[in-house]
């Protein structure tokens, strides 16, 4: 956990060094997109190669399933609420 | 959404490519995936660093982020008590504890099989790993129809890393350094409230 927050402070002392150097933000862009693709790609390998997690999907699935959507559901609504009443006029 | 699509395209490549036995022997010896999150962070941070708006904006919420992961923590539970009747052989407490993992799957799942059971340690798992996975792939139609904090509590304890990518993305680089701390705050409280639940 303290990795990600140090690397991620690093991250934003070069970003702000380099803010007046418009073509390297948008290369920035056009990296973190590919890198997403790239963590998502290893992401499903990792999860494809997960024996416990194939073998079990199609007795226990349906049930994790149910309470994902339900955890997911409640928190966006709820999270819709909070965002209209303290976040919305701070922008 | 067409992000979304060719996001949802290299999972399911990965996916085949890891249940079909083909990956590729260098991909095996080593996990790149936590090099992949490493590289991403840091290109996250530029982002943020680069943008003034971002920063100007994370001065004027202060406070306010904690209201994020109390917001998921709530509307988690509320969302369990509200699919219960839908499930068949689990009982309230099983699911809030479930739920409470907040997409921390490797966690929740241990200390649920290790606290309750094995088959639920199982669920655990899958409901996690489809919190996460239906945070990346939706979080853009999320924050245009609830909002911008909604990615983030969709992501759960995943917004400070896998999810935040996607959520600076989908909510706007002033959201990141909220996810960020929303993420830290639940991977903290995950293990407590998961125990605290099996207890009651």
């Amino acid at each position: 956990m303290l990795t990600v927050v140090i690397i991620m402070i690093s991250g934003i002392l070069v970003g702000y060094l380099i803010r007046s150097f418009g073509k390297l933000v948008k290369v920035n862009d056009k990296l973190t997109t590919w890198a997403i693709y790239a963590l998502l790609f290893l992401m499903g390998i990792g999860i494809g190669a997960n024996k416990v997690i194939m073998n079990s999907l199609h007795t226990l699935g349906l049930k994790a399933l149910i309470i994902s959507l339900g955890g997911v559901a409640g928190s966006i609504l709820l999270g819709w609420l909070t965002y209209r009443v303290f976040f919305k006029k701070t922008e | 959404m067409k992000g979304s699509l060719i996001i949802l395209g290299f999972f399911s490549l990965g996916i085949l490519i890891g249940a079909y036995d083909l990956t590729p022997t260098f991909l095996l010896e080593t996990d790149y995936s936590q090099y992949a999150l490493y590289v991403l962070m840091f290109l996250v941070g530029v982002g943020i660093g680069s943008d003034p708006k971002a920063l100007q904006a994370i001065k004027a919420m202060n406070f306010k982020i904690l209201l994020i992961p109390l917001t998921t923590i709530i509307g988690t539970a509320i969302g369990m008590i509200v699919i219960i009747p839908l499930l068949e052989g689990v009982n309230l407490k099983e699911a809030m504890a479930v739920g409470a993992g907040y997409g921390y799957y490797s966690l929740s799942s241990l200390i649920i099989k290790d606290l309750h059971s094995e088959w639920l340690g199982v669920v655990a798992l899958l409901s996690n790993v489809i919190r996460e996975i239906i945070t990346l792939l939706l979080a853009p139609i999320f924050a245009v129809i609830f909002g911008k904090i909604a990615p983030i509590c969709s992501g759960g304890a995943t917004s400070m890393d896998t999810t935040l990518p996607i959520i600076s993305n989908a909510s706007g680089k002033e959201y990141a350094i909220p996810s960020l701390v929303h993420g830290i705050v639940l991977t903290i409280l995950v293990p407590f409230i998961v125990s605290f639940i099996l207890s009651l």
